[in-house]
């Protein structure tokens, strides 16, 4: 049995937040780079030019990239031998994500009722917390901070088995293609096929989170994801909508079992700022 | 070439502008998204006075994060505009000429742009913390308990931005993607 304080917990959500929405990943810069290199369109060199330079500007005035510093989705999956010692676990990952977005000037950007009074909660809690389990003493955080630039246009498709292949590469392009300039191409792509009406949308999420670069390990999939991101692609949608070659940095896809009687697809979008990060605890 | 504007934009030289022109501004905004937008058209269904002009004036879309000790700005891009769509074409008609912005409108905003002679720019979406730097002051000139989404006056420097709609109608979300779409549709 491993004793771990919440305040371990606390402090982890914290530093990640405060890391992930002041500096771009290693791998997103590089896609980034790699699809200015490419690009033709002198319109889209232009935003591709702007959102690289940005890194540095972010960098040097402590400012996050982003001015949506997003809603703070956090992934634990706890070990089974270990208990949280201290206090509530759910309060130190919110208590985490109050200190970083008050320590980092970043915008806090949740309302409590959605519908009627929409009244700024002032420390961007509550954050998501997706809580889950697995066998041993670790404690594994993966956080992400979502703008909801990308998230509105996010959707999910229940389709029937028949719908095959084609069905999901439909799916994938139609979210894309009516998503257009919206979600600030060149966007991530997280598909989630399988689960039910809940868990495709969280394969989904989570799949953004996946290193661009890394394609799923199931060949089938992989080529799924390939010929997927050629399709958007070709698109023309480009860097900041306003047409280009690179309309998707990558796509990433996740499967889970589902039902004899369904093909849910669930297509996350998610801006060129794809900002997440890992950290054990 | 960069075409370098000055705000309030005379309603001839919105005019003038085209589609994927690239420009910069300078001079002064105001800032408006979903909450502002919703308070502005409710003051002025109840015949009251807004708290900023509209006449000539520019909105730039956007709700700042924070701005830290010696800034006066945190970071700063557009938000989407198609939320603002339904409360613009009333905001159109009472004056405004220019809207900074990202993402297409509807066509009922783009036929209230045509009837104004206004123009649509776009900043681009994520550049945040590098657009900061062409803003020089930010004030809070109303609903300053709306917090990010207050309506501040800001003073824009050299602020790098594109037509996407301009006032023939015409959007640069049409002719751009088209020019690089190799799908069959």
């Amino acid at each position: 049995m491993r004793e771990l304080p919440v305040s371990a917990v606390r402090d982890a959500v914290r530093r990640l937040f405060l890391d992930i929405n002041r500096k771009i990943g290693p791998d997103v810069e590089a896609a980034m780079r790699s699809a200015l290199e490419k690009e033709i369109s002198p319109a889209a060199r232009y935003a591709l030019t702007q959102l690289t330079d940005n890194y540095a500007a972010a960098e040097e005035t402590g400012l996050p990239l982003c001015q949506d510093t997003g809603m703070a989705i956090c992934f634990l999956t706890v070990g089974q031998d270990v208990h949280f010692t201290g206090g509530d676990l759910n309060e130190a990952v919110q208590q985490g994500v109050r200190e970083a977005y008050e320590e980092g000037y970043f915008r806090k950007s949740i309302v409590e009722d959605p519908l009627f009074e929409r009244k700024n909660t002032g420390d961007n809690c509550p954050a998501v917390l997706h809580l889950s389990m697995e066998p041993g003493e670790s404690v594994r955080l993966m956080g992400i901070a979502k703008g909801f630039g990308s998230e509105n246009m996010s959707r999910i498709f229940m389709l029937p088995p028949a719908a095959g292949e084609e069905g999901v590469l439909n799916a994938i392009v139609i979210a894309v293609r009516e998503a257009g300039p919206n979600p600030c191409p060149p966007i991530v792509v997280g598909v989630g096929i399988g689960g039910d009406f809940e868990i495709a949308p969280l394969l989904a999420k989570r799949a953004t989170a996946r290193p661009l670069g890394v394609h799923h390990p199931d060949p089938r999939y992989a080529a799924l994801e390939q010929t997927a991101l050629d399709r958007i692609n070709r698109t023309g949608i480009g860097a900041a909508g306003i047409g280009g070659l690179t309309t998707a940095l990558w796509v990433s896809a996740e499967y889970a079992p589902t039902h004899i009687a369904g093909m849910p697809v669930a297509v996350c979008i998610c801006c060129h700022a794809s900002r997440h990060g890992e950290i054990a605890i | 070439m960069i075409r370098e504007l000055t705000l309030p934009l005379a309603r001839d030289e919105a005019a003038s502008l085209r589609a994927g022109d690239l420009v910069t501004l300078t001079g002064p905004v105001y800032t408006a998204r979903d909450a502002a937008h919703k308070r502005l058209i409710a003051l002025m269904e109840e015949g009251k006075e807004l708290p900023l002009p509209l006449l000539n004036q520019t909105l730039y879309y956007v709700g700042p994060s924070p701005a830290p000790p010696g800034l006066p700005i945190g970071s700063a891009g557009p938000t989407t505009s198609y939320r603002m769509d339904s409360y613009t074409p009333a905001l159109l008609d009472a004056g405004l000429v220019g809207m900074i912005g990202k993402g297409a409108r509807s066509p009922a905003v783009v036929e209230a742009m045509i009837r104004n002679r206004a123009v649509y720019f776009g900043a681009i979406g994520g550049a945040a913390a590098l657009l900061a730097r062409s803003i020089q002051s930010a004030e809070v000139i109303a609903f300053p308990d709306l917090g990010t989404e207050a309506i501040r006056l800001l003073t824009l420097s050299r602020f790098p931005a594109i037509v996407l709609i301009d006032s023939l109608g015409s959007s640069l979300y049409k002719t751009g993607p088209a020019q690089y779409r190799s799908e069959e549709l």
